[in-house]
């Protein structure tokens, strides 16, 4: 809890920057609060204090996810410092990312669907000015208009649904909730069930699980790439938060009301964006696309066991930590262009090798290659799902992650083999040489030493 | 500990080259090699033929996988180490005329590759083994995408997704083993054994399929080799000797650890397809050898046929046809090493690889000349040279096995002198041209380094026993295991 209140108050306090001369020391003030937000949250640990008459409950889950968010949304300055030099909106820009953190703490740790909803809502609505924030360009206000359209119907299903579970259990809590569900086995009224799916459906365009994930592919690649970084990161880990705790919590009773249907969406989060992913040319739609194919191993995780929540977190970092990565490398190939092809990258290993051998061990890790990160967060999931009889799905999971290797490595092969169209030498600030140095060093460490984070997730 | 610096100094060499200036990276990688060659003759001499495992650590790694450190060296891991110790400083001393881009990195690559074969090779623990058995073909995919040839690109990426695709074959296998094993689950080595002997005849034969793909990719065996020639002809040719000087080699290990003690039931239930499979495998290979107008895909080709060789002598197990596998695995390494470096030179001198292009090389380069004769015969397994004590007694093997194809296998020899007397004939013989006249003989740096290698093919001819010792209880060791499983079946 204590973390939320430092992150509100640095959101504030991003507001009030703006008088006096406190906006060249915003940044590393930001930054201090965030770093101070993972120390009190881990301060917190084991220690499950509701909140606010239960409206929030901080436990291990929720504070573990809360540290991954800071942690993420502390790289994610790291990479976009310029984002905020360049331009004039700097106060509003800080603000508008530390306000979606906010959120993002909110959905991992509500306990009443009105804080769900609350959370979901303070991300979204920063986030539909954070993807307009290029205003002079075209892409980047049509991904702004589409996201709020787009999260807007999402919104609506899920308030939809909230009212209809209400209607039939008479509360939002989500304990009194399971404890009405486990009381009348069979004697809820039919539409409590067609509310869990509308939850599940709005969820699932938050998330962007396939079919609800027409939205991503456009946003991701019409907003600014930092944007980008940040939306396929810190927000895709709050939205999952928020599914895995509401739907491993409080729906875990009706579990057969939604398995079959996530089920058919998780199969299918798996089989298109993977094989659309192939055919894409510019490089931030193929990493939207992969972005939304990786939502399809979580979700075969959750659908497996939905209360081991150590896969998917462990999954989630090693997928944000290589993104970040190579999304860092984008950022500093794609220079002021609005499009960057895959084209961009031939000859990038003679051009500069921090960057060529960075995005390459970030593919290789998001490709599921040992003895990167990617590589033991997929091994989790398949061996979590063979164990509890998941084998079907584990083989279409193994069939779309060999469809990543392609795309993933036509990036490789653009850098190593083809001739350089572009000469210009790229030259890095030893700051983003440093950054890129974590991330190579992140993605290496978290894949020798997984049980850094999967002790944390045994009892 | 000191199969932790076998496995780890090459690693931490590699990151070491780095910190010098590029241009002496090949010295600093030289002398990592020779280090590491110095760390596995201390092995040799601490190691006690007739025991066990020796030099075994086991540390808890990751615990919530069930993954630890485990390794260990037996007779049969040895034999595989000291070649990868010995010919990985030839193979960087080969590369000494030739300037890469990038130094560091080339050499880093060649280092990590070396880790990553010896953690094969030493590996006590089922993820372990597929953790470098996958990290070694990292380096080796980005070697011959950097600094390889024409359309590199859709070439090494057919072999990096064949190879992957293989392997996880083989990943789903152990991991099928390892939820078979008691207790909370481990990837220790004899924990598998026991779960894959313990599995029915129709779980033990899925299984032996799944392993066998992975390896038979990897060796490779017809059918699986069709990535093979493409990749050993674009890559640079210290990618190549890697490739078939040791990375083949994984494989044919791979079968005698990690396949026939793992699931006896399913071997002995397919052991006779494999044979066949690799018989057919020879005679194709080698008649396809005989037709090449490149000289090193001909190379290639004559590749398969000597694995395919080696894997029907392992599927007969019986002790001398292992035995015969390990000393032919040494044998065809370093012959093929030198094949490569040959053609290198040649390349090198006269900007061709093509057979009809070249003659008369005799005439003006006596030395090479010889060395290559010397090669050459211990490649078609003339008496007195180490090719002829491996492929006796695999051929020898498969005949007590099975007497028609032991003689088709036998034929080999014939194929092979064929298709080596031709190459000899058209490169060497004959008048100069234009492009062979003005050859000029080996160097020093290329004396030295083919000369410790035609030593060690006749010196190997002569005298094996030293070798074959080393590995003999290993052998022993492996067959009692499985024929006791198999007796107490019937």
């Amino acid at each position: 809890m204590n973390a939320l209140f430092v992150i509100t108050g640095l959101g504030i306090f991003s507001l009030l920057a703006e008088f006096g001369n406190l906006k060249k020391w915003l940044t590393g003030f930001v930054v201090a609060g965030l770093a101070a937000a993972v120390v009190l949250a881990a301060l917190d640990w084991n220690t499950a204090v509701p909140y606010f008459s239960h409206m929030l409950v901080f436990d291990n889950l929720a504070l573990a996810f809360t540290a991954l968010i800071s942690i993420l949304t502390i790289i994610w300055f790291w990479l976009s410092a310029d984002y905020f030099t360049t331009g004039t909106h700097r106060t509003d820009r800080t603000s508008l990312i530390v306000f979606a953190v906010v959120g993002a703490v909110i959905m991992a740790s509500f306990n009443n669907m009105a804080m769900l909803f609350l959370g979901i809502e303070i991300l979204s609505m920063s986030l539909y000015v954070l993807a307009g924030s290029r205003k002079d360009s075209l892409s980047s206000t049509e991904a702004a208009f589409k996201y709020f359209l787009m999260g807007s119907f999402a919104t609506g299903f899920l308030l939809f649904g909230i009212a209809l579970v209400y209607g039939a259990t008479g509360s939002f809590h989500l304990h009194t909730i399971a404890a009405t569900l486990t009381a009348n086995p069979s004697g809820l009224p039919s539409f409590f069930y067609a509310g869990v799916l509308m939850m599940l459906i709005g969820l699932a365009f938050k998330i962007s699980a396939v079919p609800f994930h027409f939205w991503a592919p456009d946003v991701y690649s019409g907003s600014p790439t930092t944007i980008t970084a940040f939306m396929s990161t810190v927000v895709k880990v709050a939205a999952i938060a928020a599914f895995v705790r509401l739907f491993s919590t409080c729906f875990l009773v009706v579990e057969p009301t939604w398995s079959k249907v996530l089920q058919v969406i998780a199969v299918l989060t798996l089989v298109i964006p993977n094989v659309t992913a192939v055919y894409q040319n510019n490089v931030k739609r193929m990493l939207a696309y992969s972005s939304v194919g990786h939502v399809g191993y979580i979700l075969l995780a959750f659908i497996a066991s939905p209360s081991e929540t150590g896969t998917i977190f462990y999954y989630l970092t090693t997928y944000s930590v290589s993104s970040l990565a190579a999304f860092s490398v984008l950022h500093l190939v794609e220079g002021n262009s609005e499009e960057v092809t895959i084209s961009y990258f031939n000859g990038l290993f003679k051009r500069n090798a921090w960057l060529a051998v960075t995005i390459t061990i970030a593919m290789l890790s998001l490709a599921g290659i040992p003895p990167l990160a990617g590589f033991f967060g997929k091994y989790m999931v398949f061996a979590q799902a063979i164990r509890n009889g998941y084998t079907g799905m584990v083989i279409v999971a193994v069939i779309t992650s060999l469809i990543g290797v392609y795309y993933y490595f036509k990036v490789i092969i653009a850098m190593y083999f083809n001739e350089s169209t572009t000469p210009p030498v790229i030259e890095l600030r030893a700051s983003h040489k440093t950054l890129l140095f974590v991330l190579i060093a992140l993605t290496f460490a978290l894949g020798l030493f997984p049980d850094m984070i999967m002790s944390l997730f045994q009892a | 500990m000191l199969t932790l610096l076998l496995i780890f100094f090459p690693l931490a060499a590699a990151l070491l080259l780095f910190v010098f200036r590029p241009q002496n990276a090949k010295v600093v990688a030289l002398i990592a090699a020779l280090i590491e060659l110095i760390i596995s003759l201390v092995i040799v001499t601490q190691f006690d033929k007739t025991g066990a495992p020796q030099f075994s650590i086991d540390i808890p790694w990751i615990t919530s996988l069930g993954l630890s450190l485990s390794v260990a060296i037996d007779g049969i891991s040895l034999l595989l180490v000291l070649l990868t110790t010995v010919l990985v400083p030839f193979i960087i001393l080969s590369s000494f005329s030739h300037t890469y881009e990038k130094p560091s990195t080339f050499y880093g690559l060649i280092l990590t590759m070396q880790m990553a074969l010896v953690g094969v090779f030493v590996a006590r623990d089922g993820l372990l083994f597929y953790l470098f058995w996958e990290v070694a073909l990292i380096p080796i995919y980005f070697i011959c995408l950097i600094w390889g040839g024409e359309d590199r690109g859709r070439i090494t990426f057919k072999f990096f997704v064949y190879t992957l695709a293989g392997s996880l074959f083989m990943l789903v296998g152990l991991v099928y083993l390892y939820f078979q094993t008691p207790g909370s689950h481990t990837f220790a080595i004899q924990a598998l054994y026991e779960a894959g002997r313990s599995l029915s005849a129709t779980e033990q034969s899925l299984l032996f399929w799944a392993l066998f793909v992975a390896f038979a990719i990897k060796m490779p065996v017809f059918p699986f080799h069709t990535w093979q020639p493409d990749t050993y002809t674009v890559s640079p040719v210290q990618g190549t000797m890697l490739l078939s000087g040791i990375m083949l080699k994984m494989g044919i290990y791979g079968v005698i650890r990690w396949l026939i003690p793992v699931v006896p039931g399913g071997v002995a239930q397919w052991g006779m397809t494999a044979v066949i499979i690799s018989v057919i495998g020879i005679i194709y290979a080698s008649c396809i050898a005989i037709v090449q107008k490149d000289f090193k895909r001909l190379i290639a080709y004559s590749s398969i046929a000597h694995v395919g060789l080696i894997s029907a002598g392992i599927f007969t197990l019986s002790a001398i046809g292992i035995q015969g596998a390990m000393i032919q695995m040494l044998s065809h390494g370093i012959i093929v090493f030198a094949l490569f470096y040959i053609i290198e030179i040649i390349f090198d001198r006269t900007k061709t690889r093509t057979l009809s292009e070249l003659g008369g090389i005799r005439n003006v380069a006596p030395i090479l000349t010889t060395v290559f004769v010397i090669t050459m015969l211990g490649s078609v397994a003339l008496p007195f040279t180490s090719g002829f004590v491996g492929e006796f007694l695999l051929i020898n093997a498969v005949f007590q096995y099975q007497a028609a194809l032991g003689a088709i296998a036998g034929v080999t020899i014939i194929l092979g002198a064929v298709y080596m007397l031709r190459t000899f004939q058209k490169s060497m013989s004959g008048e100069t041209n234009n492009r062979t006249s003005s050859f000029v003989d080996l160097t020093g740096q290329e004396k030295l380094v083919l000369y410790p290698i035609v030593i060690l093919i006749i010196l190997i001819g002569v005298y094996p026993t030293p070798l074959l010792e080393i590995s003999e209880s290993a052998v022993n060791t492996l067959l009692h295991s499985i024929t006791e499983v198999t007796a107490s079946a019937n």
